[in-house]
């Protein structure tokens, strides 16, 4: 069986000579490629377009400096707002460290054929798949009701927030730390540096930038995060700024959800006015962690 | 200097005053040097060792260039490649074999930032002609990698994914089996040949690889280095598989062995590479002629020094 | 001691819903938990098949999966094999964004611009109302094709170019090479995205719970109001449920369903990723 084509004399099938079925597929695959695209394209600009548009009328200073309340025309999200930061902060907080601390663990410190150490690396995968209503869970049992009875307060959710993001920091970190070369440890070491010295003054430093940016995006990560802490009581309705790390607190998310559920269309309205003030926190937050990944990424 | 092709020239032509221009290009002056082409023999072979009518020409280059961003990887190439011959390009690292190679199946368009000057003639049409499509010169020109590249799919569907592609359905059986016969490598994968192609022994990969550009019954097969990342006995058994192909396939091999371009080619293009300015190096061709020729009495003072190894 | 807070952690999550899953085990059967078909377990007369909120999870999976499968892999096609360097350097942080934006968002985004677009668009049978499975599915199907599309194009850029050298030294145009010689290659890693983008679905909350409703359903009909396991725990959470009675331990029972159900879809992308690494050596 001689393929069609290939006759040597017959020089005229060296040229453009698709079948008309060949030219269908192919245009065809095309256009789904980019039609693709374009379904993704459009619908993030179609949601932020209507977001925004919606949402427009309420951009003031009320959303800032009111407090919710069940009359739409005086509500405004300011309790939400200072919980966000709140919370967020004390996330910071508590995560970095340890996340870091578990990073450097495993890079520097834990021998790789371990059995308790391949379990802790499959584990923190593991953790990162899990839903994050489970995390919620978690935080209700243990820490609102159960053992240490923290209550619904700004130090449960920030500690619940944390374990969620917990596995981002770790898996960020420790790739900043791996990234830095070999050869480094071993001139410090030469040195006559110890390991702890070693990690602390050279790797560490290096690392900054990598450690940065994947703390940064585990905290947009949970900014945006509502499902754990509807869980923890944050959907009451809170009409005043957290006053400590044991107050009753609210989260931008859930007041938006919050003004979701509410029937009244001037709600959806504020839901809106809402989401644009997270979303342009969001964007600033990603943007600089761009920003330091590419200014400070050092190639070796 | 140059002497243009005449289709029956049985005169060897080696342009003498270019030989003593070419050793010192950097000498001449900008204008010298562009007049001054560097050596070229245009070979035709004497007319008592081959009958001029007997070679078919499968390609014909005429200055070819191929550039990179701009930088000349080789320069000014022209010979003719005859059908039914295994030709080799033989040269030190560097003068842009490979890249000649890959000019004769349009693949350095899949290179981007390459550009490709002066005339390629398949069987007197022009390779790079805007009307010829690429992927449709590669079924008749076939190429065969420096490291095995098969498919990681069973061995019978690495042989069958050319016709496969060229739309033939139905009993690919025969195709297959004729392709893995005439690669020598039948006998060893007829019974497994629904096995993964990369259970296969490095030797083994090569020869499915040449049964699979066979099984397009292509006109030409190219060949970069195909024996190079091979054993001995490997590189043996593929180049008796060679002198058996070019009954039915015109062979052109690039090969840094020259042993091997000795044993096994009957024409013999010789590079070289030339620093130029700005440390940039370019390919160029230095002699091209019989095998025979070329490494018993080459014409030229470089051809010598290479097979005689005092460079490269 | 900081690496092992991550293993305490998981012992935690085990723990903490193995306790009250047993005791409501104990009070309602196994039998009927898994195989009984309404779910009211805060009525008067509760009655506690887990079905409906499965069937919802999977039904909304499934619309997700209908819209991110497709989507996700053309568009990882298009990076991987088809777009210039500047070209991809502008899209995948664009796809970047998609993932980055926060799930409440796509809830207001189903419930106020699908729902209604759907109402709109729809072709057979009723009309879907303003919660419905398909806004939900459709929604967080565009969440999850940065997910897809990303680990995608990864697994396909992780195949050698010495395998596209030779698809195209035997005649095959793009399209050949991409459909019949790269995807193949990268089927693993492409099975393993996928994968993950089920475990994302099936965890997701605050899109189900704004657009898909609260009433537990068991139905397949994508226009139908239903109710998740993700959103029934949600929703009972956010009602404050005395400790110890029986609706708080619905939360931990599906709690536990649902972690049981995504550890299983993650080990198995884990084993997939590790087979896809080996192919390569």
């Amino acid at each position: 069986m001689t393929p069609p084509d290939a006759s040597p004399g017959d020089l005229s099938s060296l040229q453009r000579r698709r079948s008309v079925a060949t030219t269908i597929r192919e245009a065809g695959f095309k256009s789904a490629m980019l039609g693709s695209l374009l379904l993704a394209a459009t619908a993030l600009v179609a949601l932020m377009v209507q977001v925004f548009v919606t949402g427009s009328p309420r951009l003031n200073g009320d959303l800032l400096n009111r407090f919710p309340s069940s009359l739409p025309s005086r509500a405004g999200a300011r309790s939400a707002i200072f919980g966000t930061i709140w919370v967020i902060g004390t996330v910071a907080f508590t995560c970095v460290p340890v996340g870091l601390g578990a990073a450097i663990y495993l890079e520097e410190y834990a021998a790789k054929d371990r059995w308790y150490n391949r379990l802790i690396e499959v584990n923190i995968q593991n953790l990162a798949a899990v839903p994050s209503i489970v995390y919620g869970i978690l935080g209700l049992a243990f820490l609102v009701r159960g053992p240490l009875k923290l209550g619904q307060t700004v130090l449960a959710g920030a500690l619940t927030l944390s374990l969620l993001v917990l596995p981002i920091v770790i898996i960020a970190s420790r790739e900043a730390i791996r990234a830095v070369p070999g050869s480094i440890r071993l001139a410090s070491l030469a040195l006559g540096a110890t390991q702890w010295q070693t990690i602390s003054r050279q790797v560490l430093p290096s690392a900054v930038p990598g450690i940065a940016t994947g703390t940064i995006l585990a905290l947009s990560r949970a900014i945006g995060e509502a499902a754990p802490l509807l869980l923890l009581g944050a959907l009451t309705f809170i009409t005043f700024v957290p006053e400590g790390l044991a107050s009753p607190f609210t989260v931008l998310p859930i007041q938006i959800f919050n003004w979701i559920s509410r029937p009244q269309d001037e709600f959806r309205v504020l839901a809106a006015a809402a989401i644009v003030v997270l979303m342009v926190i969001l964007l600033a937050m990603n943007g600089l962690a761009i920003w330091l990944r590419n200014r400070f990424q050092r190639k070796w | 200097m140059v002497s243009p092709m005449k289709e029956s020239t049985t005169t060897v032509k080696p342009s003498a005053q270019s030989r003593t221009a070419e050793r010192s290009p950097a000498d001449a002056g900008p204008a010298e040097a562009k007049s001054q082409r560097p050596l070229q023999i245009e070979v035709v072979a004497p007319s008592s060792r081959h009958p001029a009518d007997s070679r078919e020409k499968v390609f014909e280059l005429r200055d070819v260039a191929v550039r990179y961003g701009g930088v000349a990887a080789v320069d000014g190439i022209s010979f003719d490649i005859f059908r039914n011959r295994i030709t080799a390009l033989i040269g030190p690292s560097g003068c842009g074999k490979s890249t000649l190679l890959r000019c004769l199946n349009r693949m350095n368009d899949l290179v981007p930032g390459a550009s490709v000057e002066g005339k390629v003639l398949y069987r007197g049409k022009d390779l790079y002609a805007p009307e010829v499509d690429a992927v449709e010169v590669r079924k008749h020109i076939g190429m065969v990698f420096q490291k095995p590249n098969p498919f990681p799919k069973s061995i019978f569907d690495n042989v069958a994914f050319g016709p496969r592609v060229l739309g033939m359905k139905g009993n690919l059986d025969e195709v297959v089996e004729r392709s893995l016969k005439r690669s020598a490598l039948w006998d060893e994968v007829k019974d497994r040949l629904k096995a993964p192609a990369f259970g296969l022994s490095g030797g083994q990969q090569q020869r499915l690889c040449i049964a699979r550009a066979v099984a397009l019954e292509p006109d030409v097969i190219l060949m970069d280095e195909p024996c190079s990342a091979l054993d001995p006995i490997s590189t043996m058994r593929i180049e008796e598989l060679m002198g058996e192909l070019k009954k039915d396939f015109s062979i052109v091999i690039v090969t840094h062995n020259m042993q091997q371009a000795a044993r096994a080619a009957d024409m013999t293009a010789f590079l070289t590479v030339d620093i130029g300015q700005g440390d940039s190096r370019t390919g160029r061709l230095v002699e091209y002629d019989d095998s025979s020729v070329i490494f018993t009495t080459p014409k030229d003072n470089r051809t010598e020094s290479y097979i005689t190894g005092r460079y490269g | 001691m900081c690496a092992v807070l991550s293993v305490a952690t998981t012992l935690a999550i085990v723990v903490s819903l193995l306790g009250p899953t047993l005791s409501f085990f104990r009070e309602v059967g196994l039998f009927e938990f898994f195989t009984g078909k309404v779910w009211a377990p805060l009525f008067a007369q509760a009655r506690f098949g887990v079905l409906p909120l499965i069937s919802a999870t999977v039904l909304i999976t499934g619309i997700a999966l209908a819209v991110c499968i497709p989507v996700g892999l053309l568009s990882a096609v298009f990076l991987s094999e088809y777009s210039r360097p500047r070209v991809r350097a502008f899209l995948k942080p664009g796809l970047e964004l998609l993932a980055g934006i926060p799930t409440v968002v796509y809830g207001f985004f189903a419930l106020t611009f699908v729902s209604p677009l759907l109402a709109k668009l729809w072709l057979f049978g009723e009309p879907p109302g303003i919660f419905n499975a398909a806004s939900a599915g459709i929604v967080m199907g565009i969440m999850i094709v940065p997910t897809v599309a990303s680990l995608s194009e990864d697994a396909m850029a992780a195949v050698p170019q010495a395998l596209r050298n030779g698809a195209y030294a035997l005649g095959s145009s793009r399209l050949q090479v991409s459909t019949r010689v790269v995807i193949p290659a990268a089927l693993s890693g492409i099975v393993a995205a996928v994968v993950l983008g089920i475990s994302r679905a099936v965890g997701e909350t605050m899109i189900v719970l704004i657009a898909a409703g609260g009433t537990p359903n068991l139905s397949f009909n994508p226009a139908d109001a239903m109710q998740t396991m993700t959103a029934f725990i949600a929703a009972a959470g956010i009602g404050d449920q005395p400790i110890g009675s029986v609706g708080y331990q619905t939360i931990f029972a599906v709690g536990s369903t649902l972690f049981v159900g995504t550890l299983l879809v993650n080990l198995i992308s884990i084993r997939l990723v590790r087979k896809y690494r080996e192919v390569y050596e």
